[in-house]
């Protein structure tokens, strides 16, 4: 093991615990994220993550499928929202969903990412039929689906409570939930960007529904608005906490915030030193989460090659049709290819490995076949 | 080959390194950890936390070309469609445009036009004094050296005039790489390696200070980039004349090399490799034009110390289908949040004032 160059004398201490697996306090964290020694905090987070992923590098073979923008909370960050009476409102039908499901393009999709907004025009049966209608068309597909913002949602839809919500919709076939919706667990910034998003209290108390209920998922943060450190920091604690609860987080994932088209149109883009230190402290803070995702369509697919280099194992997947970034002004691809996830995997300098929403690799028997 | 641990003692103890030694970390050391060994060289050559930019357009003369290089997505042949020389009036008006701006340089560089001769690059060189107050980094090597050639003069003279005329500096384009093998491959018509080097070394002793370039990501062996290197730092010990180094990878787009675009972790390997290998160089230059705002920022904790030009206008990486525009302000902003204070400087890396 190649010794780990600090240039900032500060981070010594913090050294010495990712050296020996101890666990970092919030002190720790605030100091990686004051410090510009990123190529420091690189090889820290690198170290953590070669522990426990080697030289292995992870993508998903995914289509995302917004099934609505009507949303009752129109949180200020947001460019996808629309009220119903909008024009470019829209909900997908069964027919819709059916259509992408078995689109020929999607036939080998491995895993369907389906989150929308909140729409009190849908009844409970929707989201089952929603359900019910991917699995029948795609049995062997992973569905990942409803945050927990969501599904704060349609338990009140439904009027049941959580856990009987969750029942329902994992017999319609839910399998995964996706870690949106945390946004910044910050009672201040959800005052000022988000107000009628349920409370941090509220998201944890669900996801903590929704790993009791044995389904895995993911967690997020929205960063690069208003935050500050300090409530970044709060933020990985309350998720690592969780999760020492329960085990339940598959993935973390840091959210780049894109202003354009959004009602915070003057806050500048993150830049590429803070997206590469939210992948390091996330690595470094999460000790008990198994993968960081570099998402490629908020940093770009280059930031997210080098972020596999600092503490990230995960690119996320193959996506084909990314809507609500690109609303907000991403110049990242709609969608990549298998071939090109594996590409940019490789010429990074890792080993691809193609996996399922649980991260068992996939049999890559079609390489050669587009997406 | 050496052990990783032997190297990176080397670069800790600020030894100098060899062919082998930089194959050694190209192939064996982590992306973190060639930047902590780059910062280490950066910190301790340029200890002061201030990362640099210039404000000044490239002023491309003409696009026809006989050299044919196949890398080049802007160059024209004699006679086909869509060349270009560059008029007086229009000259007039970028150069008023670049002043207005705040501009404090022109980047000089065109194609080797066999119907310009001596006179037309001299009258360029005085028009553009005569109009406004800026320094003229002109002519990479190879065009200095083809003029020459059909001149019958030699570099020495040529350059003595073009002095006279008003050229200040000389821009370190049209080296791609240092090595005949692939100089024959990619570029045939170019000058070779050793011309190179002599026009630079010619222009270091008459006083004229330059900058130099490295072109990677094509048909190269990483052992012919080392080379490369190499060569710059031995003439650079004996001239001590070269300002920057300034490594970019190649952009395939509308060219005749059919090869995938270096990753920007190769990019990154190779910048952190120029800081640690060129350790008589002051400045190592970020491309943000190859690479776009996020992956030149992140150089800057890979060795680089500046952040190049604003480009009021480029056209030769555009015409690779490469575009990206970052303003002055934007430029300013990524380095102050990577943690520096950012200062405009002119073509000899004086900075003219803190932002």
């Amino acid at each position: 093991m190649m010794d780990i160059l600090i240039t900032d004398r500060r981070l010594e201490p913090v050294k010495e615990k990712v050296l020996a697996g101890a666990r970092l306090d919030a002190d720790d964290g605030l100091l990686l994220f004051t410090s510009n020694d990123l190529a420091g905090i690189g090889g820290l987070a690198h170290y953590a993550r070669t522990k426990r992923h080697g030289n292995r590098a992870f993508f998903v073979h995914n289509r995302h499928v917004n099934y609505t923008n009507v949303c009752v909370n129109r949180c200020l960050f947001c460019a996808y929202s629309r009220d119903a009476a909008d024009k470019g409102a829209y909900t997908f039908s069964m027919e819709q969903v059916r259509e992408i499901a078995m689109a020929p393009e999607n036939r080998r999709v491995k895993e369907f990412h389906v989150v929308g907004g909140l729409n009190p025009a849908l009844p409970f049966d929707y989201y089952i039929d929603l359900l019910r209608t991917i699995k029948e068309a795609r049995p062997d597909a992973t569905i990942q689906a409803f945050t927990a913002v969501e599904i704060d949602f349609i338990s009140k839809a439904a009027g049941l409570s959580i856990s009987e919500t969750l029942a329902r919709l994992k017999d319609a076939g839910l399998e995964m939930v996706p870690g949106g919706g945390a946004e910044v667990m910050s009672d201040r910034v959800r005052q000022k960007l988000f107000p009628r998003k349920i409370p941090a209290d509220r998201w944890l108390e669900v996801v903590e529904a929704v790993h009791a209920a044995g389904l895995t998922s993911n967690g997020t943060m929205l960063y690069g608005h208003i935050e500050t450190l300090e409530e970044r920091v709060n933020h990985f604690l309350k998720i690592r906490d969780l999760q020492d609860r329960t085990g339940g987080f598959s993935a973390f994932i840091p959210l780049a915030f894109h202003s354009e088209n959004s009602r915070l149109p003057n806050i500048p883009p993150t830049v590429a030193f803070d997206d590469l230190k939210m992948i390091a402290v996330a690595r470094l803070m999460l000790d008990n989460v198994d993968h960081i995702k570099a998402y490629w369509v908020m940093i770009g697919e280059k930031l997210a090659q080098v972020a596999l280099w600092f503490g990230a194992d995960d690119l996320d997947g193959t996506i084909i049709e990314e809507r609500i970034t690109h609303t907000a002004g991403a110049r990242s691809a709609k969608g990549l290819t298998r071939t090109e996830m594996r590409r940019f995997i490789e010429s990074a300098g890792f080993e691809a490995v193609e996996r399922d929403s649980f991260y068992r690799p996939v049999n890559g028997s079609d390489q050669e076949g587009g997406r | 080959m050496n052990s990783l641990e032997y190297v990176c003692k080397k670069v800790a103890e600020g030894e100098r390194l060899n062919t082998d030694d930089a194959l050694c970390l190209y192939e064996k050391a982590d992306l973190p950890t060639l930047g902590q060994l780059a910062s280490h060289r950066r910190w301790a050559v340029k200890p002061e936390p201030v990362v640099t930019y210039v404000v000044d357009r490239n002023i491309n003369y003409t696009n026809v070309c006989v050299s044919g290089c196949r890398f080049c997505a802007f160059h024209v042949r004699p006679g086909d469609k869509g060349g270009y020389v560059i008029s007086k009036e229009e000259l007039k008006r970028k150069l008023d445009e670049t002043v207005a701006l705040g501009g404090t340089q022109v980047l000089l560089q065109g194609g080797m036009n066999p119907d310009l001769d001596v006179d037309f690059y001299l009258d360029l060189l005085r028009f553009i004094k005569e109009t406004a107050p800026i320094h003229i980094h002109g002519f990479s090597p190879p065009e200095i050296s083809w003029l020459a050639g059909r001149a019958g003069l030699s570099v020495e003279e040529l350059l003595r005039q073009m002095i006279d005329a008003g050229l200040d500096s000389v821009p370190g384009g049209g080296a791609e790489i240092l090595d005949d093998e692939v100089r024959r491959r990619i570029s045939p018509g170019k000058c070779d390696t050793a011309t190179w080097l002599n026009v630079m070394e010619t222009a270091h002793g008459l006083g004229l200070r330059s900058s130099a370039t490295m072109m990677f990501g094509h048909v190269e062996t990483p052992s012919q980039m080392f080379s490369h290197m190499i060569a710059i730092r031995d003439l650079q010990d004996r001239t001590g004349g070269f300002t920057a180094f300034i490594p970019w990878s190649f952009q395939p787009g509308n060219t005749k090399i059919d090869v995938p675009v270096a990753s920007p972790c190769s990019y990154l390997r190779v910048v952190a490799l120029s800081r640690i290998m060129l350790d008589n160089f002051q400045n190592i230059q970020a491309s943000w034009v190859t690479q776009g705002d996020k992956i030149s920022q992140a150089a800057l904790a890979f060795g680089a110390n500046d952040m190049g030009s604003t480009m009021i206008e480029e056209n030769v990486v555009a015409a690779a289908g490469i575009r990206y525009r970052l303003p002055r302000e934007e430029i300013v902003r990524l380095i102050e949040t990577a943690g520096f204070h950012a200062a405009q400087r002119d073509c000899f890396y004086r900075i003219l004032h803190y932002d």
